[in-house]
């Protein structure tokens, strides 16, 4: 019979881990894509290969994984820790406030001073919004999870205040804020594209959780923490500070995917303007295995998934929302694949232990 | 007190049930999950699935009631996809709990837009009438001029306390939720519990999205869950576990959703979202008050591995 055995994986079992996950994935989802009436190999084709086939819509794959790098370093900083920051959504909402309020209340100062504020103020916003549950934690033991998740909420109501209310733009009278000032928009990086300032921010962010988590001290005590705080504690870690310190800089980082939609995309906020790219951030953080090498392909190949429902919708007539089932089928399968990094199935007799 | 606030009283109490059933359903499958050991998060979308089965099926077939048959089936699919990752392969509860609900919730969507295309005004179908009583109560008559979804989610509460406290299932519940080591060595299947456990309350959890596509709206839109599950989550904690405390958190809430739809409809001059807000902000702080109080089951997040 099958049987589970403990073992530790080789590299090369945890590198396959993600790839065979996709490959799951995709045959799990068939039956879905049938159902569409589309034909299999098409729909995969304008899912994956064609948006990677023309400047314009490889760009695009960049643009639209800008958000889900964030968020996805963002959660995988505070899953590294085991801190279970489910709020990423509201955080870079947060963010997005911070970024509409700051694009249009500094007036008079020149762009290079302008964007540095704007993305300070993003993360500092995000970052805040992340130390209501993480003071709970250690103060009162309430799990995070409910209350970073319930935080989503009222975030999402407060926008939705500021937009129906004081922030509504006085020229169309649309529920969006004002339009940010000239020198409050993100630079493009490239030209004729809509890639902006906030993938650099993106790519920072995870050169930055490289360095803390491989480099620094800091990342020692939050590794420790992460497998077991008992442990930790005993360590000599003062287990409470790192917590408090991993929430601020998750939500800091969430924060900045925020700035980046509203000050390199939208130059507004509405309050759609995440698709739940905080949800999203769960999915790369545990595809990409709380690495930032996984997260930073992770983040891309879910900005492909993004950009190609849109492909095949247009050219096919498939449902976007294919792109959320492949996307929630991947994290579950490679959820369930990552078991094999700790267990080999083995086919055999049940081995008698004494 | 004069008649007229009498009645208004009265009319805010039914709204405060109407707007609590669909907590209700899902606080108490969360409540049977947990007590089992298993955090399920895949909650709100398994509400969004069940909104949309119950919908889709009761359009097909003109019957409400086998609307809520099929959001039943769909809930108690996703209650056992939830238990396939947690309880057979043992993985993170949280991580598995936010796939479910992302999955479901997709999926939901994407069946939904296959089936209907893109319509700019929703499908209906006529919803369960409310229990109309003529006068038979006098004042009280709005009060019991409820949904008869609204009197089941009544009815499940003393079921699920009974389930949990006074039969052998509950006891083999509690037992995998408390203690699954023991529970095995005293014979109890744990996985075969928890995989119940699951289902059931998945079933729960979609019938009280079902609630609001048949018997609220008569429509599936995509805002349709808007969160409960997440507050029946929270709820579940408040009521520290019991179907009783839960009902009681649920009324609470619910209360404040009326209140508030009340205000609203007054012209009462406070941004309404403040409001809709607050009710989270008071289970956070109820949370808070709870604290290290609250009687987690001792399993809860635990897999549970029969290591050779």
């Amino acid at each position: 019979m099958l049987r589970l055995e403990r073992w530790e994986a080789p590299p090369w079992v945890k590198v396959l881990i993600p790839l065979t996950a996709v490959a799951v994935t995709l045959i799990l989802v068939a039956g879905l894509v049938l159902l569409s009436g589309a034909g299999l190999a098409e729909t995969y084709y304008f899912f994956f290969l064609k948006p990677l086939s023309s400047r314009t819509s490889l760009i695009e794959v960049l643009v639209k994984s800008t958000p889900l790098l964030l968020t996805g370093a963002g959660v995988a900083f505070a899953f590294y820790a085991g801190y279970w920051n489910i709020g990423a959504e509201g955080q870079l909402y947060a963010g997005a406030v911070a970024a509409a309020w700051l694009g249009v209340v500094l007036k008079g100062l020149p762009a290079v001073a302008v964007i540095p504020l704007i993305l300070l103020g993003a993360a500092l916003a995000g970052g805040l919004w992340a130390l209501p549950p993480a003071w709970l934690k250690t103060r009162l033991g309430v799990d995070e999870v409910v209350t970073t998740l319930l935080l989503n909420s009222v975030m999402l109501f407060f926008v939705s205040a500021l937009l129906n209310g004081p922030w509504r733009d006085p020229v169309t009278s649309w529920p969006q804020s004002p339009t940010l000032l000239e020198t409050a928009q993100f630079p493009r990086i490239l030209a004729r594209s809509r890639l902006h300032l906030g993938f650099l921010v993106a790519l920072a962010a995870l050169v930055f959780f490289w360095w803390i988590t491989g480099r620094s001290s800091f990342g020692l005590k939050m590794r420790a923490v992460g497998q077991g705080k008992e442990a930790a504690r005993f360590m000599g870690v003062h287990v409470d500070a790192v917590v408090f310190k991993v929430a601020l800089i998750s939500g800091a980082i969430a924060g900045l995917a925020g700035a980046g939609e509203v000050s390199g995309i939208h130059y507004h906020l509405i309050e759609a303007i995440s698709p739940g790219y905080g949800y999203s951030g769960i999915v790369v953080a545990t595809l990409g295995s709380l690495h930032p090498l996984g997260v930073g392909l992770a983040g891309a190949f879910l900005g492909l998934i993004a950009t190609g429902s849109q492909t095949a919708s247009r050219a096919l007539s498939v449902p976007t929302y294919l792109g959320d089932v492949i996307q929630a089928a991947l994290l579950l399968t490679t959820l369930a694949m990552l078991l094999l990094r700790r267990y080999r199935i083995r086919w055999g007799r049940m081995v008698e232990t004494p | 007190m004069n008649q007229a606030l009498i009645a208004t009283i009265i009319v805010l109490l039914a709204a405060t049930l109407r707007v609590s059933t669909p907590l209700l359903f899902a606080a108490l499958g969360e409540t049977l999950s947990e007590r089992a050991g298993v955090l399920n998060l895949g909650i709100e979308g398994t509400m969004f699935l069940g909104a949309m089965a119950g919908f889709v099926t009761a359009y097909w077939t003109g019957s409400l009631w086998l609307g809520v048959a099929g959001a039943v089936l769909a809930g108690i699919l996703a209650g056992l996809l939830m238990g396939l990752l947690t309880v057979i392969l043992g993985v993170d509860q949280h991580v598995s709990g936010i796939g479910v609900t992302l999955l479901t919730g997709g999926l939901a969507l994407y069946l939904f837009r296959l089936l209907f295309g893109e319509q700019r005004v929703p499908p209906q179908i006529e919803p369960f009438p409310q229990l109309s009583l003529g006068n038979a109560l006098g004042l009280l008559t709005p009060l019991f001029e409820q949904y008869s979804l609204t009197y089941l989610g009544l009815l499940l509460v003393p079921l699920l306390w009974w389930l949990l406290n006074r039969t052998n299932f509950g006891l083999n519940v509690r037992a995998v939720g408390e203690n699954p080591e023991a529970a095995d060595v005293a014979g109890v299947n744990v996985f075969r519990t928890r995989l119940i456990a699951l289902a059931l309350g998945g079933g729960l959890m979609a019938l009280g999205g079902a609630f609001l596509s048949l018997a609220q709206l008569g429509a599936f839109t995509f805002g349709i869950i808007a969160g409960r599950g997440w507050v029946a989550i929270a709820l579940v904690i408040f009521g520290n576990w019991s179907p009783w405390k839960v009902l009681a958190g649920a009324l609470l809430f619910g209360g404040f959703q009326a209140l508030q739809l009340r205000l609203q409809a007054a012209g009462f001059q406070l941004p309404y979202q403040a409001l809709l807000a607050l009710p989270y902000l008071v289970t956070i702080a109820a949370l808070a008050l709870a604290g290290r109080n609250a009687n987690y089951p001792a399993a809860l997040l635990k897999p549970y591995r029969r290591e050779a």
